[in-house]
């Protein structure tokens, strides 16, 4: 029965915030309706989940003794001061940016967290104006299967496993970034001992809690995209010499140089020198362009261009049902 | 709705008809982005909720009648809980990510709208600790185009614009009526009427090297915006869909863009379909994966793709490099 659990734990809520003191179980249970009926084992049973759940919303209930005199049974009580949000005070546009932020998340339990923060912001007298903003719609969304609990893992310190393309991995998460619309998870592998990312995409089933919550302590000085950056491509280490049919392949041109050339080029064709890490990346890039972009240099480089090139050609003559050997 | 959510929503509640005395069931439900159902029932929950004894004088007092007759609520005999519950983790850490995908399209203004609330928010026990535990990177346009763009938007302002077009890789100039700047699977984009094309634009706000705000007034158009909710693979629905072979060094095409079905082969191939509207786009991909990727079907649609390779491959040949 949903609503008289709801009650009961508003009841109970209540109860402990207005007591002022620490007050006993057994007072408890007298004062709280939702309890009168329950025999002393299901009390119990039924108490305990209540606190959890209360605490799990982050209602801080504290455990102390109810009298200097008798510090045999523990009391129970809320202090509104720990209970209540602090003031915070948003001006009008301060507000409208926040009644914005309600909109963003496309993923249903992050969207609830939102709406409840703001909820709660409401309670405490803001009153966002979004009607200027309407032409903004910021969204985020998290469509990998492994989301919801590897948030919920990094959130109460959790520690994770899973199975990570045919390898199982077991990682205490320290926080979890997007990047390009693709989620990805950072934190320490305890079998490698050492900082790993993980692709969420790449996770095969769902992660599973190996821990008690607050397992792990996350480093004071986390900076995940900083992590991100470093776990990731590095920046330029070689440079290419191409050349770039005149108004063609933009997004190449903008990172590149350009140069005088230093050979005969087709009608048409400018240098340009560019930055790159992996040979291969660059390779399919130039490739993608097909006759717009030629590799001058170096001639490693050119041939890889020149062996996708051929490649295309030959999968496209092979006929439906047969493989290319 | 679980008695947990409930439970947090009522905590919420109370403070919030405190402030708001005589607010409507309507108003009340948009605000907490709930039904009216759902609102008359947790009235009906707080109605039996109170001080300890539940006496009558005990209890919260919500005038019923109201509810029911006007469609208005009055609650009273709720004086301890004034204030809110403060923010719990999953809370500050949702709406901070939400503020800071907001921040990498927003204009100037909003944007310092923005930090100011963060750091408020920071101050009221979102603690920087947890927000530095999730983080958000939208690809979005340079600081200058951005805020010209928003200005464009806010001011109902034509923009002139350069483009660096997608799959075709050509740079060309536009003239555009701004409509809406949005966030879609981590890319920033304009939406707008393009009186070059005659009709509605998406622009990828990362391939806007300049923008120029004019003083011509945006005209109105009457046209459908995207709806955002369904991602872009609904608006593909009506494209051709291709369906191609992927050889396993390929395979990332498969989590990378929108596919429809994937079957796997037990020699580590993937069979895929995904709508394609653009050829050049398809194209682009069949010519960056050299190989790695077979169209199975429609069967013609692999053969510009090869030609294009062909003719670069002739063109390599001539230059005797």
């Amino acid at each position: 029965m949903a609503p008289r659990k709801t009650e009961r734990i508003l009841n109970l809520t209540i109860c402990l915030l207005v007591s002022g003191r620490y007050l006993p179980k057994s007072r408890i249970r007298e004062a709280v309706e939702g309890y009168h009926d329950l025999s002393d084992a299901a009390f119990e049973r039924t108490f305990e989940r209540d606190k959890d759940e209360l605490r799990a919303l982050g209602v801080p209930i504290e455990v102390g003794n109810f009298d200097p005199l008798f510090d045999d049974e523990p009391g129970y009580r809320i202090v509104a001061s720990e209970f209540e949000l602090p003031p915070i005070d948003l001006d009008p546009e301060e507000a409208s940016v926040v009644g914005v932020a309600a909109r963003v998340w496309q993923h249903a339990s992050m969207a609830a967290s939102t709406l409840s923060a703001i909820g709660k912001l409401r309670a405490a007298g803001m009153e966002p104006d979004t009607s200027q903003l309407a032409s903004l719609e910021p969204s985020v969304s998290a469509t990998e299967p492994a989301f919801e609990t590897l948030w919920t893992s990094v959130l109460d310190r959790t520690r994770v496993s899973f199975d990570y393309r045919g390898v199982l991995r077991t990682l205490e998460p320290w926080g979890v970034t997007s990047s390009k619309g693709r989620w990805y998870v950072i934190g320490r592998d305890t079998d490698r001992a050492a900082v790993r990312m993980f692709k969420l995409a790449r996770i095969d089933g769902l992660p599973t809690k190996v821990s008690r919550p607050g397992a792990f302590a996350v480093p004071d000085d986390l900076d995940l995209r900083r992590l991100a950056q470093s776990l990731a491509p590095r920046e330029p280490t070689a440079e290419a010499l191409v050349a770039l049919r005149v108004g063609r392949a933009p997004s190449l041109r903008r990172r590149a140089r350009s140069v005088p050339p230093r050979q005969p080029l087709p009608e048409g064709f400018e240098a340009f020198a560019v930055g790159y890490t992996e040979p291969a990346a660059l390779a399919e890039e130039v490739s993608g362009y097909a006759a717009d972009v030629v590799v001058l240099d170096p001639p490693e480089l050119r041939q890889r261009v020149v062996d996708l090139l051929h490649a295309v050609v030959r999968t496209a003559q092979v006929p439906a049902g047969v493989e290319a050997s | 709705m679980t008695s947990q959510g409930q439970v947090r929503r009522l905590l919420s509640l109370v403070p919030y008809l405190r402030e708001h005395d005589g607010a409507a069931m309507a108003d009340v439900a948009r605000d907490f982005g709930i039904s009216v159902k759902t609102l008359r029932q947790d009235l009906n929950v707080l109605w039996m909720c109170g001080m300890p004894g539940l006496t009558p004088g005990d209890l919260i007092d919500i005038d019923m009648d109201a509810v029911d007759g006007e469609g208005v609520i009055h609650l009273s005999n709720a004086d301890y809980l004034t204030r809110p519950l403060r923010l719990a983790a999953d809370e500050a850490l949702a709406l901070v990510l939400a503020l800071r995908t907001l921040r990498e399209v927003a204009g100037t203004g909003e944007r310092a709208a923005i930090d100011r609330a963060l750091d408020k928010l920071e101050r009221a026990g979102a603690g920087p600790a947890a927000s530095a535990q999730a983080s958000v990177t939208v690809t979005a346009a340079a600081d200058d185009v951005r805020s010209r763009v928003n200005d464009g938007l806010r001011r109902g302002r034509q923009l002139d614009l350069t483009y660096d077009g997608g799959s075709g890789g050509q740079t060309t100039r536009r003239t555009v009526d701004p409509l809406r700047v949005f966030v879609l699977e981590g890319y920033g984009y304009l939406e707008a009427w393009c009186h070059s094309a005659q009709g509605l634009r998406t622009f990828r706000l990362d391939r806007i090297p300049t923008v120029t705000l004019t003083d011509t007034p945006a005209e109105a158009h009457d046209v459908q915006l995207k709806d955002l909710s369904t991602g872009w693979f609904d608006t593909l629905r009506d494209a051709p869909v291709v369906t191609l072979r992927l050889q396993p060094q390929a395979a990332w095409v498969a989590e990378y863009y929108p596919v429809k079905q994937v079957l796997r082969h037990d020699d580590g191939t993937l069979d895929v379909s995904l709508h394609v509207r653009d050829p050049a786009w398809l194209d682009g991909l069949l010519l960056r994966l050299g190989g790695g990727a077979r169209v199975l079907a429609p069967a013609a649609a692999g053969l510009s793709a090869a030609r294009a390779a062909q003719e670069a491959l002739d063109q390599y040949a001539a230059l005797r490099l």
